[in-house]
Protein backbone atom coordinates (compact mmCIF):
# COMPACT_ATOMS: atom_id res chain seq x y z
CA UNK A 1 0.00 0.00 0.00
CA UNK A 2 1.49 3.28 -1.14
CA UNK A 3 -0.03 5.78 1.22
CA UNK A 4 -1.03 5.63 4.83
CA UNK A 5 -4.68 4.87 5.45
CA UNK A 6 -5.31 8.30 6.93
CA UNK A 7 -4.46 10.23 3.80
CA UNK A 8 -7.31 11.01 1.44
CA UNK A 9 -7.53 9.57 -2.04
CA UNK A 10 -5.69 11.26 -4.86
CA UNK A 11 -8.69 11.43 -7.17
CA UNK A 12 -6.78 13.10 -9.96
CA UNK A 13 -4.21 10.30 -10.06
CA UNK A 14 -7.01 7.75 -9.91
CA UNK A 15 -8.87 9.46 -12.76
CA UNK A 16 -5.85 8.89 -14.99
CA UNK A 17 -6.62 5.18 -14.75
CA UNK A 18 -10.13 5.73 -16.14
CA UNK A 19 -9.93 7.35 -19.60
CA UNK A 20 -13.67 6.87 -20.05
CA UNK A 21 -14.15 9.75 -17.61
CA UNK A 22 -12.68 12.09 -20.24
CA UNK A 23 -15.59 11.48 -22.57
CA UNK A 24 -17.65 14.47 -23.57
CA UNK A 25 -21.21 14.63 -24.77
CA UNK A 26 -22.12 17.75 -26.73
CA UNK A 27 -19.26 19.61 -25.12
CA UNK A 28 -20.03 18.58 -21.55
CA UNK A 29 -17.59 16.30 -19.77
CA UNK A 30 -19.08 13.12 -18.39
CA UNK A 31 -19.98 13.17 -14.69
CA UNK A 32 -20.46 9.50 -13.91
CA UNK A 33 -22.66 9.09 -10.85
CA UNK A 34 -24.18 5.69 -11.59
CA UNK A 35 -21.59 3.60 -9.79
CA UNK A 36 -24.06 1.62 -7.70
CA UNK A 37 -25.29 0.15 -10.98
CA UNK A 38 -21.86 -0.45 -12.50
CA UNK A 39 -18.51 1.10 -11.70
CA UNK A 40 -16.00 2.10 -14.34
CA UNK A 41 -13.04 -0.16 -15.10
CA UNK A 42 -9.45 1.03 -14.63
CA UNK A 43 -6.79 0.53 -17.28
CA UNK A 44 -5.08 -2.02 -15.05
CA UNK A 45 -8.12 -4.30 -15.26
CA UNK A 46 -8.73 -3.65 -18.96
CA UNK A 47 -5.05 -4.42 -19.65
CA UNK A 48 -5.30 -7.58 -17.59
CA UNK A 49 -8.16 -8.80 -19.77
CA UNK A 50 -6.32 -7.89 -22.98
CA UNK A 51 -3.17 -9.58 -21.70
CA UNK A 52 -5.08 -12.74 -20.90
CA UNK A 53 -6.55 -12.97 -24.39
CA UNK A 54 -3.27 -12.06 -26.06
CA UNK A 55 -1.08 -14.41 -24.05
CA UNK A 56 -2.91 -17.04 -22.05
CA UNK A 57 -6.34 -17.79 -23.48
CA UNK A 58 -7.33 -21.47 -23.16
CA UNK A 59 -9.88 -23.55 -21.34
CA UNK A 60 -9.21 -24.42 -17.72
CA UNK A 61 -8.91 -27.67 -15.75
CA UNK A 62 -8.76 -29.61 -19.00
CA UNK A 63 -5.73 -29.38 -21.15
CA UNK A 64 -2.28 -30.55 -20.39
CA UNK A 65 -0.75 -27.97 -22.70
CA UNK A 66 1.06 -24.86 -21.52
CA UNK A 67 -1.70 -22.35 -22.14
CA UNK A 68 -4.32 -24.40 -20.39
CA UNK A 69 -2.03 -24.90 -17.42
CA UNK A 70 -1.29 -21.19 -17.18
CA UNK A 71 -4.96 -20.26 -17.54
CA UNK A 72 -5.97 -22.85 -14.92
CA UNK A 73 -3.43 -21.65 -12.41
CA UNK A 74 -4.35 -17.99 -12.92
CA UNK A 75 -8.05 -18.79 -12.67
CA UNK A 76 -7.63 -20.88 -9.54
CA UNK A 77 -5.37 -18.31 -7.91
CA UNK A 78 -7.97 -15.64 -8.62
CA UNK A 79 -10.19 -17.53 -6.14
CA UNK A 80 -7.41 -17.29 -3.54
CA UNK A 81 -7.07 -13.57 -4.14
CA UNK A 82 -10.79 -12.97 -3.79
CA UNK A 83 -10.87 -15.14 -0.65
CA UNK A 84 -8.17 -12.93 0.85
CA UNK A 85 -10.03 -9.78 -0.18
CA UNK A 86 -13.14 -10.73 1.83
CA UNK A 87 -11.48 -12.65 4.65
CA UNK A 88 -12.58 -16.15 3.59
CA UNK A 89 -10.53 -19.17 4.66
CA UNK A 90 -9.55 -20.10 1.13
CA UNK A 91 -10.59 -20.90 -2.41
CA UNK A 92 -12.89 -23.73 -1.23
CA UNK A 93 -15.23 -21.04 0.05
CA UNK A 94 -15.22 -18.85 -3.07
CA UNK A 95 -17.47 -19.83 -5.96
CA UNK A 96 -17.32 -17.73 -9.11
CA UNK A 97 -20.75 -17.00 -10.57
CA UNK A 98 -22.10 -14.55 -13.11
CA UNK A 99 -23.21 -11.93 -10.56
CA UNK A 100 -24.80 -11.38 -7.16
CA UNK A 101 -28.13 -12.54 -8.53
CA UNK A 102 -26.74 -15.89 -9.63
CA UNK A 103 -24.98 -16.30 -6.29
CA UNK A 104 -28.32 -15.78 -4.55
CA UNK A 105 -30.08 -18.23 -6.85
CA UNK A 106 -27.37 -20.83 -6.31
CA UNK A 107 -28.13 -20.98 -2.60
CA UNK A 108 -31.86 -20.58 -3.10
CA UNK A 109 -31.97 -23.58 -5.45
CA UNK A 110 -29.20 -25.76 -4.06
CA UNK A 111 -30.11 -25.28 -0.41
CA UNK A 112 -33.58 -23.68 -0.34
CA UNK A 113 -35.43 -26.04 -2.65
CA UNK A 114 -33.97 -29.07 -0.91
CA UNK A 115 -34.38 -27.97 2.69
CA UNK A 116 -37.43 -25.70 2.94
CA UNK A 117 -41.04 -26.72 3.39
CA UNK A 118 -44.35 -25.62 4.89
CA UNK A 119 -43.88 -24.09 8.34
CA UNK A 120 -40.39 -22.83 7.53
CA UNK A 121 -39.77 -19.11 7.40
CA UNK A 122 -37.39 -16.97 5.40
CA UNK A 123 -36.70 -13.55 6.88
CA UNK A 124 -35.72 -10.70 4.57
CA UNK A 125 -35.82 -6.94 4.99
CA UNK A 126 -38.15 -4.43 3.38
CA UNK A 127 -35.11 -2.91 1.70
CA UNK A 128 -33.98 -6.08 -0.11
CA UNK A 129 -32.92 -5.83 -3.73
CA UNK A 130 -35.05 -7.86 -6.13
CA UNK A 131 -32.07 -10.23 -6.45
CA UNK A 132 -32.91 -11.53 -2.97
CA UNK A 133 -36.56 -10.58 -2.69
CA UNK A 134 -37.84 -12.16 -5.90
CA UNK A 135 -35.60 -15.20 -5.55
CA UNK A 136 -36.68 -16.11 -2.00
CA UNK A 137 -40.28 -15.20 -2.77
CA UNK A 138 -40.31 -17.73 -5.61
CA UNK A 139 -38.51 -20.40 -3.58
CA UNK A 140 -41.13 -19.87 -0.88
CA UNK A 141 -43.90 -20.41 -3.42
CA UNK A 142 -42.26 -23.61 -4.64
CA UNK A 143 -41.64 -25.04 -1.15
CA UNK A 144 -44.58 -23.74 0.89
CA UNK A 145 -42.24 -21.73 3.12
CA UNK A 146 -43.21 -18.22 4.17
CA UNK A 147 -41.31 -14.95 3.63
CA UNK A 148 -41.30 -12.27 6.33
CA UNK A 149 -39.82 -8.80 6.09
CA UNK A 150 -37.95 -6.87 8.77
CA UNK A 151 -39.48 -3.39 8.86
CA UNK A 152 -37.64 -0.31 7.66
CA UNK A 153 -38.35 2.66 9.94
CA UNK A 154 -39.13 6.22 8.89
CA UNK A 155 -35.49 7.20 8.80
CA UNK A 156 -34.46 4.28 6.64
CA UNK A 157 -32.97 2.01 9.31
CA UNK A 158 -33.96 -1.55 10.05
CA UNK A 159 -36.24 -1.92 13.05
CA UNK A 160 -34.08 -4.24 15.12
CA UNK A 161 -36.84 -4.95 17.66
CA UNK A 162 -38.92 -6.17 14.79
CA UNK A 163 -35.98 -8.28 13.60
CA UNK A 164 -35.79 -9.94 17.01
CA UNK A 165 -39.53 -10.58 16.88
CA UNK A 166 -39.53 -12.04 13.38
CA UNK A 167 -36.52 -14.32 13.65
CA UNK A 168 -37.61 -17.39 15.59
CA UNK A 169 -37.15 -21.15 15.75
CA UNK A 170 -39.19 -21.38 12.56
CA UNK A 171 -36.72 -19.22 10.67
CA UNK A 172 -34.47 -21.25 8.39
CA UNK A 173 -32.86 -18.45 6.40
CA UNK A 174 -32.17 -14.78 7.10
CA UNK A 175 -31.10 -12.87 4.02
CA UNK A 176 -30.11 -9.24 4.47
CA UNK A 177 -28.63 -6.58 2.25
CA UNK A 178 -25.40 -5.22 3.76
CA UNK A 179 -25.75 -1.75 2.23
CA UNK A 180 -29.04 -0.66 0.70
CA UNK A 181 -28.64 0.30 -2.95
CA UNK A 182 -31.59 2.69 -2.60
CA UNK A 183 -31.35 4.17 0.89
CA UNK A 184 -27.59 4.00 1.38
CA UNK A 185 -28.23 2.52 4.84
CA UNK A 186 -25.38 0.43 6.24
CA UNK A 187 -27.11 -2.39 8.08
CA UNK A 188 -25.85 -3.90 11.37
CA UNK A 189 -25.07 -7.20 9.71
CA UNK A 190 -23.02 -8.67 12.56
CA UNK A 191 -25.84 -8.10 15.04
CA UNK A 192 -28.44 -9.59 12.69
CA UNK A 193 -26.18 -12.59 12.15
CA UNK A 194 -26.10 -13.22 15.90
CA UNK A 195 -29.89 -13.19 16.05
CA UNK A 196 -30.07 -15.55 13.06
CA UNK A 197 -27.58 -17.99 14.55
CA UNK A 198 -29.17 -17.86 18.02
CA UNK A 199 -32.24 -19.23 16.25
CA UNK A 200 -30.29 -21.80 14.22
CA UNK A 201 -31.07 -20.07 10.95
CA UNK A 202 -28.62 -19.73 8.10
CA UNK A 203 -27.49 -16.23 7.26
CA UNK A 204 -26.99 -14.77 3.78
CA UNK A 205 -25.57 -11.27 3.34
CA UNK A 206 -25.96 -9.44 0.01
CA UNK A 207 -22.70 -7.53 -0.25
CA UNK A 208 -23.19 -6.08 -3.74
CA UNK A 209 -22.98 -2.52 -2.38
CA UNK A 210 -20.58 -3.13 0.51
CA UNK A 211 -17.61 -5.00 -0.94
CA UNK A 212 -16.87 -2.24 -3.48
CA UNK A 213 -16.95 0.47 -0.83
CA UNK A 214 -15.59 -0.74 2.50
CA UNK A 215 -13.32 -3.32 4.05
CA UNK A 216 -15.38 -6.49 4.44
CA UNK A 217 -14.51 -9.57 6.48
CA UNK A 218 -17.05 -12.34 6.03
CA UNK A 219 -15.77 -14.14 9.13
CA UNK A 220 -16.21 -11.04 11.31
CA UNK A 221 -19.77 -10.78 10.03
CA UNK A 222 -20.11 -14.54 10.52
CA UNK A 223 -22.14 -14.79 7.32
CA UNK A 224 -22.90 -18.32 6.18
CA UNK A 225 -23.23 -17.04 2.63
CA UNK A 226 -22.16 -13.76 1.10
CA UNK A 227 -22.57 -12.47 -2.46
CA UNK A 228 -21.24 -9.64 -4.60
CA UNK A 229 -20.59 -8.62 -8.22
CA UNK A 230 -17.32 -7.78 -9.98
CA UNK A 231 -18.79 -5.02 -12.13
CA UNK A 232 -19.52 -2.76 -9.18
CA UNK A 233 -15.94 -2.90 -7.86
CA UNK A 234 -13.73 -1.99 -10.84
CA UNK A 235 -14.01 -5.48 -12.28
CA UNK A 236 -15.67 -6.65 -15.48
CA UNK A 237 -19.27 -7.76 -15.96
CA UNK A 238 -19.99 -11.48 -16.08
CA UNK A 239 -18.27 -12.32 -12.82
CA UNK A 240 -19.79 -12.55 -9.36
CA UNK A 241 -18.89 -14.30 -6.17
CA UNK A 242 -20.69 -16.64 -3.83
CA UNK A 243 -18.89 -17.06 -0.55
CA UNK A 244 -20.09 -19.97 1.58
CA UNK A 245 -18.75 -21.57 4.72
CA UNK A 246 -16.92 -24.68 3.63
CA UNK A 247 -18.95 -27.20 5.63
CA UNK A 248 -22.19 -25.75 4.24
CA UNK A 249 -21.03 -25.81 0.63
CA UNK A 250 -19.77 -29.32 1.26
CA UNK A 251 -23.21 -30.47 2.41
CA UNK A 252 -25.09 -28.75 -0.41
CA UNK A 253 -25.88 -30.43 -3.69
CA UNK A 254 -24.78 -28.61 -6.85
CA UNK A 255 -27.11 -26.11 -8.51
CA UNK A 256 -25.90 -26.47 -12.10
CA UNK A 257 -24.75 -29.75 -13.58
CA UNK A 258 -22.41 -30.55 -16.44
CA UNK A 259 -18.75 -30.58 -17.23
CA UNK A 260 -16.02 -29.33 -14.88
CA UNK A 261 -18.10 -29.88 -11.75
CA UNK A 262 -17.84 -33.68 -11.78
CA UNK A 263 -15.32 -36.12 -10.40
CA UNK A 264 -16.45 -39.41 -11.92
CA UNK A 265 -19.26 -40.10 -14.37
CA UNK A 266 -20.86 -43.33 -15.52
CA UNK A 267 -24.07 -43.80 -17.50
CA UNK A 268 -25.85 -44.28 -14.19
CA UNK A 269 -24.11 -42.10 -11.63
CA UNK A 270 -21.92 -39.06 -11.13
CA UNK A 271 -19.89 -37.75 -8.23
CA UNK A 272 -18.88 -34.17 -7.66
CA UNK A 273 -15.59 -32.39 -7.92
CA UNK A 274 -14.12 -30.77 -4.82
CA UNK A 275 -14.97 -27.22 -3.72
CA UNK A 276 -15.39 -24.71 -5.18
CA UNK A 277 -15.52 -26.40 -8.60
CA UNK A 278 -18.57 -28.42 -7.64
CA UNK A 279 -20.55 -25.19 -8.06
CA UNK A 280 -18.89 -24.03 -11.28
CA UNK A 281 -20.41 -26.11 -14.05
CA UNK A 282 -19.24 -25.69 -17.61
CA UNK A 283 -16.54 -23.33 -18.88
CA UNK A 284 -16.36 -20.56 -16.27
CA UNK A 285 -15.79 -16.81 -16.75
CA UNK A 286 -12.04 -17.27 -16.91
CA UNK A 287 -10.68 -13.88 -17.95
CA UNK A 288 -13.37 -12.18 -15.88
CA UNK A 289 -12.33 -14.11 -12.78
CA UNK A 290 -8.67 -13.30 -13.29
CA UNK A 291 -9.56 -9.66 -13.91
CA UNK A 292 -11.59 -9.59 -10.70
CA UNK A 293 -8.44 -10.54 -8.80
CA UNK A 294 -6.72 -7.63 -10.53
CA UNK A 295 -9.56 -5.35 -9.40
CA UNK A 296 -8.98 -6.54 -5.81
CA UNK A 297 -5.30 -5.59 -6.20
CA UNK A 298 -6.28 -2.21 -7.59
CA UNK A 299 -8.61 -1.46 -4.69
CA UNK A 300 -6.19 -2.75 -2.07
CA UNK A 301 -3.46 -0.55 -3.51
CA UNK A 302 -5.68 2.42 -2.84
CA UNK A 303 -6.73 0.97 0.51
CA UNK A 304 -10.30 -0.02 1.26
CA UNK A 305 -10.45 2.16 4.38
CA UNK A 306 -9.68 5.16 2.21
CA UNK A 307 -12.14 4.01 -0.44
CA UNK A 308 -14.77 3.92 2.28
CA UNK A 309 -13.96 7.33 3.65
CA UNK A 310 -13.96 8.92 0.20
CA UNK A 311 -17.38 7.48 -0.69
CA UNK A 312 -18.90 8.44 2.63
CA UNK A 313 -17.51 11.97 2.42
CA UNK A 314 -18.97 12.46 -1.04
CA UNK A 315 -22.31 11.04 0.07
CA UNK A 316 -22.36 13.40 3.05
CA UNK A 317 -21.44 16.35 0.87
CA UNK A 318 -24.14 15.45 -1.65
CA UNK A 319 -26.64 14.96 1.16
CA UNK A 320 -25.82 18.37 2.63
CA UNK A 321 -26.01 20.16 -0.70
CA UNK A 322 -29.27 18.46 -1.69
CA UNK A 323 -30.69 19.29 1.74
CA UNK A 324 -30.29 23.00 0.99
CA UNK A 325 -33.37 22.74 -1.21
CA UNK A 326 -36.84 22.43 0.23
CA UNK A 327 -38.18 20.84 -2.94
CA UNK A 328 -35.77 17.91 -2.72
CA UNK A 329 -36.76 14.87 -0.68
CA UNK A 330 -33.94 12.49 0.18
CA UNK A 331 -34.62 8.81 0.87
CA UNK A 332 -32.82 7.15 3.75
CA UNK A 333 -30.65 8.15 6.69
CA UNK A 334 -28.76 11.36 7.43
CA UNK A 335 -25.65 12.45 5.61
CA UNK A 336 -23.10 11.28 8.15
CA UNK A 337 -24.47 7.76 8.29
CA UNK A 338 -24.74 6.42 4.77
CA UNK A 339 -22.69 4.67 2.18
CA UNK A 340 -21.64 6.23 -1.12
CA UNK A 341 -25.04 7.07 -2.62
CA UNK A 342 -28.00 9.41 -2.28
CA UNK A 343 -31.47 8.80 -3.75
CA UNK A 344 -33.90 11.68 -3.92
CA UNK A 345 -36.90 13.22 -5.64
CA UNK A 346 -37.31 16.77 -6.87
CA UNK A 347 -40.88 17.99 -6.28
CA UNK A 348 -42.94 18.15 -9.44
CA UNK A 349 -40.33 16.45 -11.58
CA UNK A 350 -40.57 12.71 -12.21
CA UNK A 351 -37.28 10.89 -11.65
CA UNK A 352 -37.11 9.90 -15.30
CA UNK A 353 -37.54 13.49 -16.39
CA UNK A 354 -34.91 14.62 -13.90
CA UNK A 355 -32.39 12.06 -15.07
CA UNK A 356 -33.11 12.90 -18.70
CA UNK A 357 -32.36 16.58 -18.01
CA UNK A 358 -29.24 15.66 -16.04
CA UNK A 359 -28.15 13.60 -19.01
CA UNK A 360 -28.31 16.74 -21.14
CA UNK A 361 -25.48 18.00 -18.96
CA UNK A 362 -23.69 14.65 -19.21
CA UNK A 363 -24.48 13.88 -15.57
CA UNK A 364 -25.17 10.14 -15.48
CA UNK A 365 -27.50 9.04 -12.69
CA UNK A 366 -30.01 6.25 -12.25
CA UNK A 367 -33.74 6.86 -12.18
CA UNK A 368 -36.40 4.31 -11.39
CA UNK A 369 -37.00 1.92 -8.54
CA UNK A 370 -33.42 0.58 -8.49
CA UNK A 371 -34.75 -2.98 -8.21
CA UNK A 372 -36.41 -2.17 -4.87
CA UNK A 373 -39.98 -1.72 -6.06
CA UNK A 374 -41.75 -2.78 -2.84
CA UNK A 375 -39.55 -0.37 -0.86
CA UNK A 376 -40.53 2.49 -3.16
CA UNK A 377 -44.19 1.51 -2.80
CA UNK A 378 -43.78 1.58 0.96
CA UNK A 379 -42.16 5.00 0.80
CA UNK A 380 -45.06 6.18 -1.36
CA UNK A 381 -42.98 7.11 -4.40
CA UNK A 382 -42.99 5.37 -7.76
CA UNK A 383 -39.34 6.07 -8.39
CA UNK A 384 -36.34 8.11 -7.36
CA UNK A 385 -33.18 9.58 -8.80
CA UNK A 386 -29.96 8.10 -7.45
CA UNK A 387 -26.48 9.59 -7.49
CA UNK A 388 -23.86 7.04 -6.48
CA UNK A 389 -20.17 7.72 -6.05
CA UNK A 390 -16.86 5.97 -6.37
CA UNK A 391 -13.15 6.54 -6.00
CA UNK A 392 -12.82 8.90 -8.98
CA UNK A 393 -15.72 11.22 -8.16
CA UNK A 394 -15.17 14.69 -6.75
CA UNK A 395 -17.08 17.35 -4.87
CA UNK A 396 -16.94 19.47 -8.03
CA UNK A 397 -18.94 16.73 -9.74
CA UNK A 398 -21.51 16.84 -6.96
CA UNK A 399 -21.74 20.59 -7.59
CA UNK A 400 -22.39 19.90 -11.27
CA UNK A 401 -25.19 17.56 -10.26
CA UNK A 402 -26.72 20.31 -8.13
CA UNK A 403 -26.41 22.85 -10.96
CA UNK A 404 -27.96 20.49 -13.48
CA UNK A 405 -30.81 19.78 -11.05
CA UNK A 406 -31.39 23.48 -10.88
CA UNK A 407 -31.81 23.51 -14.66
CA UNK A 408 -34.42 20.79 -14.33
CA UNK A 409 -36.15 22.72 -11.58
CA UNK A 410 -36.32 25.85 -13.74
CA UNK A 411 -37.46 23.99 -16.83
CA UNK A 412 -40.35 22.50 -14.89
CA UNK A 413 -41.14 25.56 -12.77
CA UNK B 1 -24.38 25.66 -18.11
CA UNK B 2 -24.39 25.92 -21.84
CA UNK B 3 -27.40 24.05 -23.13
CA UNK B 4 -30.66 25.96 -23.18
CA UNK B 5 -33.07 23.28 -22.06
CA UNK B 6 -33.56 19.81 -23.31
CA UNK B 7 -34.53 18.72 -26.78
CA UNK B 8 -37.01 16.28 -25.38
CA UNK B 9 -38.60 18.93 -23.23
CA UNK B 10 -39.60 21.55 -25.74
CA UNK B 11 -41.96 24.21 -24.60
CA UNK B 12 -45.01 22.40 -25.94
CA UNK B 13 -44.38 19.27 -23.91
CA UNK B 14 -43.71 21.23 -20.76
CA UNK B 15 -46.80 23.34 -21.35
CA UNK B 16 -49.02 20.27 -21.66
CA UNK B 17 -47.39 18.71 -18.62
CA UNK B 18 -47.85 21.76 -16.45
CA UNK B 19 -51.30 22.66 -17.82
CA UNK B 20 -52.85 19.40 -18.94
CA UNK B 21 -55.83 19.81 -21.28
CA UNK B 22 -59.00 17.83 -20.67
CA UNK B 23 -57.80 16.75 -17.26
CA UNK B 24 -60.58 15.27 -15.18
CA UNK B 25 -63.56 12.97 -15.55
CA UNK B 26 -66.56 12.64 -17.83
CA UNK B 27 -69.40 10.95 -15.97
CA UNK B 28 -71.38 10.03 -19.08
CA UNK B 29 -68.35 8.50 -20.84
CA UNK B 30 -69.08 5.78 -23.36
CA UNK B 31 -66.08 3.88 -22.02
CA UNK B 32 -63.31 4.30 -19.48
CA UNK B 33 -60.00 2.52 -19.50
CA UNK B 34 -56.83 2.58 -17.43
CA UNK B 35 -53.24 1.67 -18.19
CA UNK B 36 -49.82 1.82 -16.70
CA UNK B 37 -46.19 1.77 -17.61
CA UNK B 38 -44.75 -0.44 -14.87
CA UNK B 39 -41.16 0.54 -15.56
CA UNK B 40 -41.79 4.20 -14.70
CA UNK B 41 -44.93 3.93 -12.63
CA UNK B 42 -46.82 6.15 -15.10
CA UNK B 43 -50.60 5.71 -15.04
CA UNK B 44 -53.30 7.10 -17.33
CA UNK B 45 -57.04 6.68 -16.97
CA UNK B 46 -59.14 7.90 -19.87
CA UNK B 47 -62.84 8.62 -20.37
CA UNK B 48 -64.07 8.66 -23.97
CA UNK B 49 -67.42 9.87 -25.29
CA UNK B 50 -68.45 8.49 -28.69
CA UNK B 51 -71.03 10.05 -30.97
CA UNK B 52 -74.45 8.46 -31.40
CA UNK B 53 -73.29 6.19 -34.24
CA UNK B 54 -70.32 5.13 -32.18
CA UNK B 55 -68.08 5.86 -35.12
CA UNK B 56 -66.31 9.00 -33.99
CA UNK B 57 -64.91 10.37 -30.76
CA UNK B 58 -66.61 13.42 -29.39
CA UNK B 59 -64.72 14.14 -26.23
CA UNK B 60 -61.96 12.74 -24.08
CA UNK B 61 -60.86 13.37 -20.51
CA UNK B 62 -57.97 11.81 -18.64
CA UNK B 63 -56.28 11.75 -15.30
CA UNK B 64 -52.97 10.28 -14.40
CA UNK B 65 -49.68 10.45 -12.76
CA UNK B 66 -46.14 10.07 -14.03
CA UNK B 67 -43.39 11.59 -16.06
CA UNK B 68 -43.73 14.63 -18.29
CA UNK B 69 -43.62 12.59 -21.48
CA UNK B 70 -46.47 10.29 -20.49
CA UNK B 71 -48.69 13.05 -19.14
CA UNK B 72 -48.04 15.54 -21.94
CA UNK B 73 -48.68 12.81 -24.45
CA UNK B 74 -52.07 12.09 -22.84
CA UNK B 75 -52.95 15.78 -22.82
CA UNK B 76 -52.01 16.27 -26.48
CA UNK B 77 -53.78 13.08 -27.49
CA UNK B 78 -56.95 14.15 -25.67
CA UNK B 79 -57.09 17.19 -27.97
CA UNK B 80 -56.24 15.25 -31.09
CA UNK B 81 -58.80 12.51 -30.47
CA UNK B 82 -61.78 14.88 -30.32
CA UNK B 83 -63.41 14.50 -33.73
CA UNK B 84 -61.29 11.55 -34.81
CA UNK B 85 -63.00 8.40 -36.10
CA UNK B 86 -62.66 5.24 -34.05
CA UNK B 87 -61.18 3.56 -37.13
CA UNK B 88 -58.43 6.21 -37.27
CA UNK B 89 -57.71 5.76 -33.57
CA UNK B 90 -57.25 2.04 -34.10
CA UNK B 91 -54.86 2.79 -36.96
CA UNK B 92 -52.58 4.98 -34.84
CA UNK B 93 -49.09 3.71 -34.12
CA UNK B 94 -46.02 4.91 -32.29
CA UNK B 95 -44.84 7.03 -35.20
CA UNK B 96 -48.04 9.02 -35.05
CA UNK B 97 -47.47 9.60 -31.35
CA UNK B 98 -43.90 10.73 -31.89
CA UNK B 99 -45.12 13.08 -34.67
CA UNK B 100 -47.73 14.47 -32.35
CA UNK B 101 -45.18 15.13 -29.62
CA UNK B 102 -42.88 16.77 -32.15
CA UNK B 103 -39.64 15.77 -30.43
CA UNK B 104 -37.22 12.90 -30.62
CA UNK B 105 -38.12 10.35 -28.00
CA UNK B 106 -35.24 8.25 -26.71
CA UNK B 107 -35.79 4.49 -26.98
CA UNK B 108 -35.95 4.16 -23.21
CA UNK B 109 -38.87 6.57 -23.06
CA UNK B 110 -41.01 5.41 -25.96
CA UNK B 111 -43.24 3.43 -23.61
CA UNK B 112 -43.99 6.60 -21.67
CA UNK B 113 -44.91 8.34 -24.91
CA UNK B 114 -47.30 5.67 -26.23
CA UNK B 115 -49.10 4.86 -22.98
CA UNK B 116 -52.05 7.20 -23.59
CA UNK B 117 -52.48 6.00 -27.18
CA UNK B 118 -52.49 2.36 -26.01
CA UNK B 119 -55.05 3.14 -23.33
CA UNK B 120 -57.36 4.82 -25.85
CA UNK B 121 -56.98 1.99 -28.36
CA UNK B 122 -57.45 -0.78 -25.81
CA UNK B 123 -60.41 1.06 -24.32
CA UNK B 124 -62.10 1.18 -27.74
CA UNK B 125 -61.28 -2.44 -28.55
CA UNK B 126 -62.63 -3.63 -25.22
CA UNK B 127 -65.77 -1.58 -25.69
CA UNK B 128 -66.36 -3.13 -29.11
CA UNK B 129 -65.66 -6.60 -27.77
CA UNK B 130 -62.44 -7.08 -29.72
CA UNK B 131 -60.21 -7.42 -26.70
CA UNK B 132 -60.44 -8.51 -23.09
CA UNK B 133 -58.00 -6.97 -20.61
CA UNK B 134 -58.51 -5.18 -17.29
CA UNK B 135 -55.57 -2.84 -17.54
CA UNK B 136 -53.30 -1.89 -20.35
CA UNK B 137 -49.62 -2.21 -19.64
CA UNK B 138 -46.86 -1.09 -21.94
CA UNK B 139 -44.88 -4.20 -20.96
CA UNK B 140 -47.21 -6.18 -23.20
CA UNK B 141 -46.39 -3.88 -26.09
CA UNK B 142 -45.04 -6.12 -28.81
CA UNK B 143 -44.77 -3.55 -31.59
C1 LIG C 1 -27.84 -4.59 -3.15
C2 LIG C 1 -27.79 -5.27 -4.47
N1 LIG C 1 -28.00 -6.58 -4.55
C3 LIG C 1 -27.94 -7.23 -5.72
C4 LIG C 1 -27.66 -6.57 -6.88
C5 LIG C 1 -27.65 -7.36 -8.15
O1 LIG C 1 -26.40 -7.36 -8.72
P1 LIG C 1 -26.21 -8.08 -10.14
O2 LIG C 1 -27.15 -7.36 -11.07
O3 LIG C 1 -24.79 -7.83 -10.47
O4 LIG C 1 -26.56 -9.49 -9.97
C6 LIG C 1 -27.42 -5.20 -6.85
C7 LIG C 1 -27.11 -4.40 -8.04
O5 LIG C 1 -27.80 -4.22 -8.99
C8 LIG C 1 -27.49 -4.54 -5.61
O6 LIG C 1 -27.30 -3.22 -5.53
Amino acid sequence: MGLSESEPLDTSAIRDDFPILEREFRGEQLVYLDNAATSQTPDQVVDNIAHYYRNTNANVHRGLHHLSQEASIAYEEAHDRVAEFIGAEGREEVVFTKNTTESMNTVAYAWGLAELGPGDEIVLTEMEHHAALVTWQQIAKKTGAEVKYIRVDDEGYLDMDHARELITDDTEMVSVVHVSNTLGTINPVTEIGEIAHDNDALYFVDGAQSVPHMPVDVQDIDADFFAFSGHKMCGPTGIGVLYGKEHLLEEMQPYLYGGMMIEKVTYEESTWHELPWKFEAGTPPISEGIALAEACDYLDDIGMERVRRHGEELAEYAYDRLSEFEDINILGPGGDDRSALVSFNLDGVHAHDASEILNEYAVAVRAGDHCTQPLHDKLGVSSSTRASFYIYNTKAEVDKLIDALDEARQLFA
Amino acid sequence: MGIGGSDMYRQQILDHYKNPRNYGEIEEATFTHVGENPMCGDTIEMDVVLDDDEEAIERVAFRGDGCAISQASASMLSEQLAGMSVADLEEMDRDDVVDMLGVDISPMRIKCAVLAEKVAQDGAEIYFGEKDVDRTTTEDDEE
